[in-house]
């Protein structure tokens, strides 16, 4: 693979949130990189901290959230000139922001398509109204702008549908319309948290066909946060597992999905059925997520974790490397050359070797 | 199954019209027919807006139906219902919704929650009595009995499901319709409840219909499925007849559309469109038509000759 260029870069980030319960410390140390024109996943249960992660990148957190530390690097080349940016998103001003990064070179794609658009609105004016904000475009340059993105997110009659109300299109067709506002910048990074999540699958397919698309026209980097990893292997080139506010696995997609080894991505890729599953009961974690108010000590996993070992209660583990590779990391004890060597249970062994036959690969 | 079983719920020609204003009517189910055997798990499938909750609504008379059959134990129970009969409805068939978040009371205690079907059918001699048939049910569905005296929002979507589940089974049901039951959950905590729901279903002999949009979920728990599409049921089959030969072109594109957690395959993979305006079939006309044991599809005759010529190509 060549050697893309980093834009985004996310260094050892901890947020916590101040509430009537005492402090929150949802995220607790992140690492994460976004090279131009990849597609990255971050998956894991809800309260895992998948959200907040891009809030923050995005710089809309909730008001009583805090960065107690790390950076997140964004590296942009200015429109005119051609320079070479690079900034600390954290330590910029709210003004900043919205001026420079939000919505112009980062976007966001949200869940619900019926509350990220405004019903007052015609979509028409929703998706003018951002290029006339960032860029101070005309509104002919922008009604033009406007048809073309349609067209882009396959809307069809896409004069009529300008002024049409959001209320008055189907949910697949309003989730188009938050595409187009969002790439109506051209913005450089992706976001998309959760989108199909609130579609029929027919409709997903759709959506997911038409964002690879448009990212190959537009070499867009995307961010993907789901919990559905059929999802992930139709989208992403990377993958990172997230728990407890911590990435637990990180690696391409092939390694998380052919050679997974944090028992945390053993559970998750075996809950979930697939279509040749049959066993007869299916595969739970059992327990159920940290509560995060707490401080937890050694490994957030280990209570979950059949394979705990007595390290994993005293001291949390560093991302090791997997050998042989060098983009697949495990935060675990179980890959410290001292620990005992366990195996991934036998039903998954089983799924993936059948998964790789289907690919023809091995 | 054999013939000499007793269908625990048969439903026939079930149509479900709500009327918008005096010219336009929505015919949200156009003629549903299905059959439920005790002890089996019926999947309702397809897109939103295709009636299949309001074909779970309809049966359980949360609505009531414009015309065709519900025959629930052997008791017509689509017409206007006696005393004895909403009585029956009312305890021998139970519903979980979907959002855990909205169907529990927040000014109740979870044991009256789970205990009011109880006090409105007369179910118990003595306070004692009912608290134990509750503590009965939590231990059932994997609460314990100190969770009793909490409140809803005390507790995760997880557990607030099971708390739905546990509503239901008090009644000891022969028909739960689970509608969606599972959308609003995390994956880990979907299983966790599948697995609750297919153990219940083996120790108690209840029939499930489960009313879902997710494929590969509804392939793991039914025994026969339905696809509904615009009101209309388009095919319907075995869970194996409809995922191993799939002959109507709306359940091939909803077939293709699962995202498989296979990542070399599924990057290659592009997903079957259909669009019923351009298709050229014609649901109205169409009539059930026999492809093999218990498989059939909807279509007209000449669509069916062509259906099954394709089916022919491809093999």
């Amino acid at each position: 693979m060549a050697e893309k260029e980093k834009i985004l870069e996310i260094k050892d980030l901890r947020i916590s949130f101040k509430t009537t319960n005492g402090t929150v410390n949802a995220i607790r140390g992140v690492n994460l990189e976004l090279h131009k024109g990849e597609t990255i996943a971050i998956v894991g249960e809800s309260g895992s901290g998948k959200s907040v992660t891009t809030k923050a990148v995005m710089g809309i957190m909730a008001s009583n959230a805090t960065i107690d530390s790390g950076e997140i690097n964004y590296v942009w080349y200015d429109e005119d000139t051609g320079e070479r940016n690079e900034r600390d998103l954290t330590k910029m001003s709210e003004s900043e922001m919205g001026k420079i990064i939000r919505g112009r070179k980062i976007a966001m794609v949200f869940q619900d398509p019926m509350t990220s658009l405004n019903p007052t609105m015609t979509i028409g004016k929703q998706i003018m109204e951002p290029m006339i904000y960032h860029y101070g475009k005309s509104k002919e340059e922008a009604y033009e702008k406007s048809l073309e993105l349609l067209e882009l997110v396959g809307i069809t009659n896409a004069k009529d549908r300008m002024n049409n109300y959001p209320h008055q299109l189907s949910g697949g067709m309003r989730q188009r319309v938050v595409i187009a506002i969002a790439l109506s910048c051209d913005p450089y990074v992706l976001i998309c948290d959760e989108p199909t999540t609130a579609l029929d699958v027919t409709i997903q397919a759709k959506i997911l066909e038409l964002i690879k698309d448009i990212q190959s026209k537009k070499d867009l980097s995307v961010i993907y946060i789901t919990h559905d990893l059929g999802v992930v292997a139709k989208v992403a080139d990377f993958v990172n597992v997230m728990y407890a506010g911590k990435i637990v696995e990180r690696g391409t997609i092939e390694e998380v999905f052919y050679d997974p080894r944090h028992p945390y991505t053993w559970g998750l890729l075996s809950a979930m059925p697939d279509l040749s599953t049959n066993d007869p009961e299916l595969y739970t974690i059992p327990g159920a997520p940290p509560n995060l108010a707490y401080e937890i000590k050694g490994d957030a996993f280990a209570p979950r974790n059949q394979f705990a070992l007595n390290i994993d209660k005293r001291i949390d583990p560093p991302l090791f490397p997997v050998p042989g590779s060098d983009t697949h990391f495990c935060a675990s004890w179980l890959m410290h050359e001292k620990a005992p060597h366990v195996d991934m249970p036998e039903s998954l062994q089983r799924r993936i070797a059948n998964m790789k036959k289907e690919a023809g690969i091995e | 199954m054999s013939e000499t079983v007793q269908p625990i719920l048969e439903v026939e020609n079930l149509k479900q019209h709500f009327k918008v204003s005096r010219r336009f009517t929505v015919k949200a189910v156009d003629g549903v027919s299905f059959k439920i055997y005790p002890g089996q798990t019926y999947g309702l499938v397809g897109e939103s807006g295709s009636g299949k909750s309001t074909t779970g609504r309809s049966i359980i008379r949360l609505y009531k139906p414009t015309s065709g059959k519900i025959i629930f134990n052997g008791q017509d129970i689509s017409g206007k219902m006696s005393e004895k009969d909403i009585k029956l409805l009312r305890t021998k068939m139970q519903m979980i919704f979907q959002d855990p978040m909205a169907c529990l009371n927040p000014r109740m205690k979870v044991i009256d929650i789970i205990g009011e079907g109880l006090d409105i059918h007369h179910l118990y001699e003595t306070q004692e009595e009912r608290t134990q048939t509750v503590y009965q049910m939590l231990n059932l569905v994997g609460l314990s009995k100190e969770h009793a005296m909490r409140y809803p929002h005390q507790f995760s979507g997880g557990q607030r499901q099971r708390i739905g589940i546990a509503r239901a089974l008090i009644m000891d049901p022969d028909l739960i319709i689970a509608d969606e039951a599972i959308s609003a959950l995390d994956v880990s905590i979907q299983a966790q409840v599948v697995n609750l729901m297919k153990n219940i279903q083996r120790d108690y002999g209840s029939a499930i219909l489960f009313i879902a949009h997710d494929l590969s979920m509804v392939k793991y728990i039914s025994d026969h499925i339905g696809v509904l599409h615009l009101g209309h049921m388009v095919e319907s089959g075995t869970t194996d007849e409809i995922f191993s030969n799939p002959i109507h072109p709306y359940t091939k594109s909803l077939l293709s559309a699962i995202p498989e957690p296979n990542p070399v395959l599924e990057k290659k993979r592009t997903s079957l469109s259909y669009d019923y305006a351009t298709s050229g079939l014609d649901y109205e006309a169409g009539t059930e038509h026999y492809v093999s044991d218990t498989h059939y599809v909807l279509a007209t005759d000449d669509e069916f000759a062509n259906m099954m010529a394709q089916q022919d190509i491809i093999r």
